[in-house]
């Protein structure tokens, strides 16, 4: 079970909820405080197109660390007050945790370099790939597979990590298939049941691990869930709304790791972290028009109007005419915040804000639910469910309701295949029995397949 | 004899209800339509009107992915009472993700338009070695090989794959297509690919141009 509930809004007041304020800022020893008032670029970049492997990988250091030194020149030359590196493990870091490793070592050592000769503060967020899958998985938390995540955490954590986040995926099969047939009743065991009880197992880990080596479990994303939808509903091939209903019933996901201990920021690419936000009161990492480099979104200026890190997502190295692509998202993400924080400066940070929310919110239904007024209402219903499953019910229901009124009172543009399915999702969600035993037991006859075992999960 | 029954056929397919779907087949079988009638004129012309619809982008994956669930699904009761041949696909495929990556939505999309233009797909799944790949094709004898990959650090397993192919001496005779979001036509024709198509809708049309094959 939960370490924590939150059955309370940690934000209340709209004027409350804005970029660079969090509730629980994050104080670092190097002076940077994450929610304190200035929004940070967060950048984050990966390797050029090459394998990885043991005649390759001192390449692929050789890459990491060019990439920082690019990373923290830029940064530096900008006057940043601060950087927050993110690097995103390639699989083969996790499936040989001491390349993962390796690699924290050597972008760190580059940081830290900076730090010291020109005073350039950041903090290093590491997040290690998710590999529990696969025919070979004995089970989502035992085994090589297990062994291989916490091994990658662990050596990393004590070896430069700041901030520990990974793109979880339990119960994301079940979760594919709930996206592509907009099949409602399985998107929300695959959350509510399924995803939850691997979130709690999992964060209750990371943050012992965070705890031991003394750095912050930072969060999780939503990135195999509703960054799926929210690809397929961008090219047109599924329902926006589903996309957007599907975000919010992943904010009671994604926030499980908050109540194991995870204290943020949260990861960039969980498009919930508004939601997040306003109910634990963490900080969390956003990205959107600056993560276009690495994936499409309806949702670019929103994304940054309750940010309190900037990211690109990630970018592949590559030379352009403005220098390598690291450096180039580097130098975007720091004209970003500085332009925020110079509104915060002047006293005008809400009316950034409101720009950057009225910019996108009228035309497309995720960005809508990303809206914090519409986040403030539906987390508000959030917090009144008392297990996972209910919250993820309640989310998808509210997020109906609130998407419904904003087509009625003309603040949100929808055509009739989008109306359609709004009211399709609505229908599904009340055939959902409430009775949950009933619910799961169901669920697991229809669903169990070669993708989707119950018992790796330890259910039924 | 009225058309009545296929219409509503056609109705049941396009809205995806599989249920419907077979009851309506079983009644137009009663009234004595042929079976071979049922299947062009009901579920093959409905079907390429979903098709077509999807192309377009005037409905989505799910309509696509019911309305063929109901098509397989009034095939189901035709089939003991078709001709042969009208069920031999046009072609086998084998399709599947390179080791290392566990993205396959895109996969999976690519899989379902080939089933639809009439290909027998076998899906090897995500994070598949090198040599899954060449015993798979020893054992299936397909005439497709499609690869995907989503990431820049399995890209190059895809060379592998067309290597360990030509080594076996399996290559000749295969034709293989790749995508995958980082995959770009230069490098799909320098690791020595057939067909690359960047959103996978084309690639049934591309591989059937080239295998010279008609339509379903
Ligand atoms: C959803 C997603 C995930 C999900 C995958 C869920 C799933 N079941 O597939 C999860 C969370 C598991 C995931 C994990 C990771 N991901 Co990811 N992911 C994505 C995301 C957001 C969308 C992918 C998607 O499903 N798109 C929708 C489908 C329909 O599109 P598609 O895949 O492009 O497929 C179409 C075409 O490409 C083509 N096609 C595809 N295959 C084939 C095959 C053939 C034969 C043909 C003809 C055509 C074809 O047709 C398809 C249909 O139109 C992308 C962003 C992006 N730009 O794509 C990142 C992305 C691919 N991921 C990325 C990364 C970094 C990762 C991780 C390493 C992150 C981490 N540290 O944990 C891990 C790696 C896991 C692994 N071992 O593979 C990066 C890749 C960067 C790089 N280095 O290459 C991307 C680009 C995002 C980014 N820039 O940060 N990811």
């Amino acid at each position: 079970m939960a370490k924590v509930t939150f059955n309370e809004l940690a934000i209340n007041n709209l004027n409350d909820f804005v970029y660079g304020h969090a509730p629980k800022k994050i104080k670092f020893d190097n002076g940077m405080v994450i929610g304190g008032g200035t929004v940070y670029p967060e950048v984050n970049f990966t390797l050029p197109p090459m394998q990885v492997n043991k005649n390759t990988i001192s390449k692929a250091y050789k890459q990491y660390k060019e990439m920082t030194e690019g990373v923290c020149q830029r940064a530096m030359e900008l006057q940043v007050p601060g950087l927050v590196i993110e690097i995103e493990l390639v699989p083969d870091m996790t499936f040989n945790p001491e390349w993962g490793i390796e690699t924290t070592k050597i972008v760190k050592e580059v940081m830290n370099e900076y730090q010291d000769k020109n005073g350039l503060k950041s903090l290093l967020r590491i997040t290690p790939v998710d590999v529990r899958e696969g025919n070979d998985l004995e089970h989502m938390w035992r085994g090589k597979h297990w062994d291989l995540v916490m091994d990658t955490f662990k050596g990393c954590a004590e070896n430069g990590a700041d901030l520990l986040s990974i793109e979880s995926v339990g119960g994301k099969n079940l979760h594919d298939d709930g996206v592509m047939f907009c099949d409602v009743a399985k998107t929300v065991f695959s959350l509510g049941i399924v995803a939850a009880r691997d979130m709690e197992k999992l964060w209750e880990n990371i943050v012992k691990i965070a705890e031991e080596t003394n750095i912050i479990p930072a969060g999780d994303t939503a990135c195999a869930f509703a960054n799926t939808s929210m690809v397929l509903a961008v090219r047109g091939m599924i329902p926006t709304v589903f996309s957007a209903i599907d975000r919010v019933m992943c904010a009671v996901r994604t926030m499980i790791a908050n109540e194991q201990g995870a204290i943020g920021p949260d990861k960039d690419c969980g498009y919930e972290g508004p939601y997040i936000k306003a109910i634990t009161g963490t900080p969390i990492s956003m990205e959107g028009k600056s993560a276009a480099v690495a994936h499409n979104s309806f949702c670019g200026n929103i994304a940054a109007a309750v940010a309190d890190l900037w990211s690109n997502e990630a970018v592949e190295n590559k030379r352009l005419l403005g220098g390598m692509t690291p450096e180039i998202c580097t130098e975007m993400l720091v004209y970003d915040c500085r332009l925020m924080n110079q509104f915060t400066a002047s006293g005008n940070n809400l009316l950034m804000r409101d720009m950057l929310v009225e910019s996108d919110s009228r035309l497309d239904a995720h960005a809508y639910i990303m809206k914090p007024s519409v986040v403030l209402n539906i987390a508000k219903e959030i917090i009144k469910g008392k297990t996972h499953l209910e919250r993820t019910k309640i989310a998808a229901k509210a997020a109906v309701q609130e998407i419904r009124k904003g087509f009625e009172n003309g603040s949100l543009e929808l055509n009739e295949r989008e109306l359609n399915y709004l009211n399709m999702i609505d229908s599904q969600l009340e055939s959902i029995p409430d009775n949950e035993e009933e619910f799961i037991a169901d669920m697991i006859e229809n669903n169990t397949t070669e993708k989707f075992d119950p018992k790796k999960y330890d259910i039924a | 004899m009225d058309r009545e029954i296929l219409n509503e056929l056609t109705v049941a397919l396009q809205k995806g209800d599989a249920i419907k779907t077979q009851k309506f087949v079983k009644i137009a079988l009663k009234k004595g339509y042929e079976p071979e009638q049922i299947l062009t004129e009901g579920l093959v012309s409905s079907m390429n009107t979903i098709a077509e619809k999807f192309k377009k982008k005037q409905i989505f994956v799910p309509d696509l992915l019911l309305a063929t669930r109901a098509m397989n699904a009034g095939i189901f009761i035709l089939k003991p009472k078709l001709k042969k041949q009208l069920f031999s696909p046009i072609g086998k495929v084998l399709i599947g993700t390179i080791e290392g990556d566990l993205h396959d939505i895109g996969k999976n999309l690519v899989k379902v338009f080939l089933e639809r233009a009439g290909f027998e797909v076998i899906d090897l799944g995500n994070d598949v070695p090198v040599n899954y790949f060449i015993e798979a094709i020893k054992k299936f004898k397909p005439q497709i090989l499609g690869l995907s990959a989503s990431l820049t650090t399995t890209m190059y397993g895809m060379r592998d794959v067309i290597k360990a192919l030509e080594k076996e001496g399996l290559r000749e005779n295969l034709l293989i297509v790749v995508g995958g979001v980082p995959i770009t036509e230069s490098f799909a024709t320098g690791i020595g690919a057939d067909i690359y198509d960047m959103d996978g809708t084309k690639v049934a049309d591309k591989a059937k141009e080239k295998l010279k094959c008609s339509n379903f």
